[in-house]
């Protein structure tokens, strides 16, 4: 038969033989049966809900991990520090060849670590004071003399011969007031008084988490959580979720190439290097040709002429075709 | 006759009267509703469509109780829990049967005839589905948000949508999940039912051959 003649057929309305076929009651009948299935769903399986990690959870369990980390935002050293747009101009974003959308775009939505993490929520509140005396001594400090004096700390809390990652054993000098401010954070956040501040410090509302969400992804709190939860972008973390669960699987095709060796490199150089510093950039504009393709898939020779190739259209309208051969 | 000359010249030009002839022209309640379909519509993949919009009503319903409620009544409310579970295994279900009624569709390479758009606006609320499961894993306000947030914001970022669309920003997220998002995903699904409607069920691959097969037995 000539493709003109199926041509036809596809483009007029149907005028070969029909079937009995009630659309409203097939909905209806649809509609109590997955009703009853999602009732039943939810009574014996629930819906994961983990409590969100907070700052006093985080300061209590790991008060190490806590101060070595305000000591960072302090040093400038933490990711966020460096991380570049939206946020600030620490790094210069991933790229894509010479496309680097968030340096082009610019900081729109700001956040500095230091002063938002550390300086302004201890300066909400009455502090003791030497907490006084040390945010004094830091705020008339050169950015360069404050620098000095937290990356010294910092280095301090990992050098391993010394305090090997607890602050409360770094010994010595030349911390100007880092110490005593990371150690009042602590204790601020110890007593919860930092959940609720760090979003809007002095304004009633807010409904932005931008700065917790970035201070505690500095830490290792959250991502030892993330790692005992099976949540981490290489454990295909991006179609997982707490508990036994089952995700979201429709992010597979994204999830997938977190997967691949080559995104997940050691390499120092060469292009495995370069693919999994720029992972991210990389791996969307993949995912967002695939997406392209598969709207555009009835215009595309080839691709568009697989279910023909492969035929399982036979088996979907079997009895069709077999009443067609009788 | 006259009258419907008067009729016709009252009507020139009027746009409301043209979107309406042209409405009943091209789908009448015949075709929007009709009693029968072509014989080729006899498989259980084609009731897939149908339990993907019962599993978006649902998804609608639970959504507005918990938006009556707020986003963290849940958490502290043995029936708010119940309603989000609800919601969260339409969800499930929802994207199960429109992956499951997408590749039915790809393998009846559903496109031909002019069913392009069908295809395309198909396909669109699917990603646009997926963008909106995303958001309401970032409204739930517990770890899996906190990490999703986390993580997520560096693939936007690095693409610079983030510079507009802040994972760690609740407040916007919300506003993503309960309005915008549905909204687009009704409109599109609005128009792809529609498209459906106005073109008819495809019809099979070589289903030339065999009417024409069938047009001959009858003749003899």
């Amino acid at each position: 038969m000539s493709t003109n003649a199926q041509r036809d057929i596809e483009t007029r309305p149907w005028s070969g033989p029909t079937r009995h076929y009630d659309i409203v009651k097939e909905g209806v009948i649809a509609l109590i049966v997955v009703t009853m299935l999602v009732l039943l769903l939810a009574a014996r399986f629930g819906s994961p809900d983990v409590p969100a990690l907070t700052f006093k959870g985080w300061a209590t369990a790991d008060p190490a991990d806590f101060v070595t980390t305000a000591a960072g935002e302090l040093a400038g050293t933490t990711e966020s520090a460096g991380y570049g747009g939206p946020y600030n101009k620490g790094g210069d974003g991933q790229n894509l060849g010479p496309l680097r959308p968030a340096k082009t775009i610019g900081v729109t939505i700001p956040v500095d670590p230091a002063n938002d993490f550390v300086i302004t929520p201890l300066r909400t509140q009455n502090q003791p004071a030497q907490v006084e005396r040390a945010l004094e001594k830091w705020s008339k400090a050169s950015t360069g003399q404050q620098s000095s004096w937290a990356k010294a700390y910092t280095d301090a809390i990992a050098d391993p011969k010394g305090a090997n990652g607890d602050p409360s054993k770094v010994s010595g000098r030349g911390f100007g007031p880092v110490p005593e401010l990371s150690n009042a954070l602590l204790a601020m956040a110890q007593s919860g008084a930092l959940d609720g501040i760090l979003d809007a410090p002095g304004r009633f509302y807010s409904t932005d988490n931008t700065k917790q969400i970035l201070f505690m992804g500095d830490g290792g709190y959250l991502d030892a959580a993330g790692t005992k939860y099976h949540l981490q972008g290489n454990q295909w973390g991006m179609i997982n979720e707490t508990g036994n669960y089952p995700g979201q699987q429709w992010l597979i095709p994204v999830s997938f190439w977190y997967q691949l060796p080559i995104f997940n490199s050691n390499a120092e150089s060469g292009l495995a290097a370069t693919l999994t510093a720029n992972g991210d950039i990389v791996i969307l504009s993949i995912v967002g040709l695939l997406a392209l393709l598969f709207l555009l898939l009835p215009f595309i020779p080839g691709l568009r002429s697989i279910p023909r190739l492969i035929p399982i259209h036979r088996l979907i309208w079997r009895s069709y075709y077999r009443k067609g051969k009788r | 006759m006259s009258q419907t000359s008067e009729d016709r010249s009252q009507t020139r030009g009027n746009w409301t009267a043209a979107l309406g002839e042209a409405a009943e022209r091209n789908l009448p309640f015949s075709k929007l509703l009709p009693g029968t379909q072509p014989a080729y519509v006899a498989s259980w993949i084609y009731v897939f469509g149908v339990l993907t919009l019962v599993c978006l009503a649902l998804i609608i319903a639970t959504g507005v109780v918990l938006t009556i409620f707020g986003p963290s009544w849940w958490h502290t409310s043995l029936a708010g829990h119940y309603i989000n579970s609800l919601h969260f295994w339409s969800v499930q279900l929802f994207f199960l049967f429109m992956v499951v009624h997408l590749w039915g569709k790809f393998w009846m390479a559903a496109w031909r005839g002019g069913r392009a758009r069908t295809w395309i606006t198909g396909g669109l609320a699917f990603v646009v589905s997926i963008i909106a499961g995303l958001t309401g894993y970032l409204l739930q306000t517990n770890l899996d948000s906190q990490w999703i947030a986390f993580e997520a914001k560096d693939g936007l970022n690095a693409t610079g949508v983030g510079a507009v669309f802040n994972v760690a920003n609740l407040g916007q997220i919300l506003m993503f999940h309960v309005f915008l998002l549905p909204a687009v995903i009704a409109a599109v699904v609005l128009g792809h039912v529609l498209w459906v409607r106005l073109r008819g069920v495809v019809p099979p691959i070589d289903a030339a051959a065999i009417e024409a097969a069938r047009s001959e037995g009858a003749s003899r």
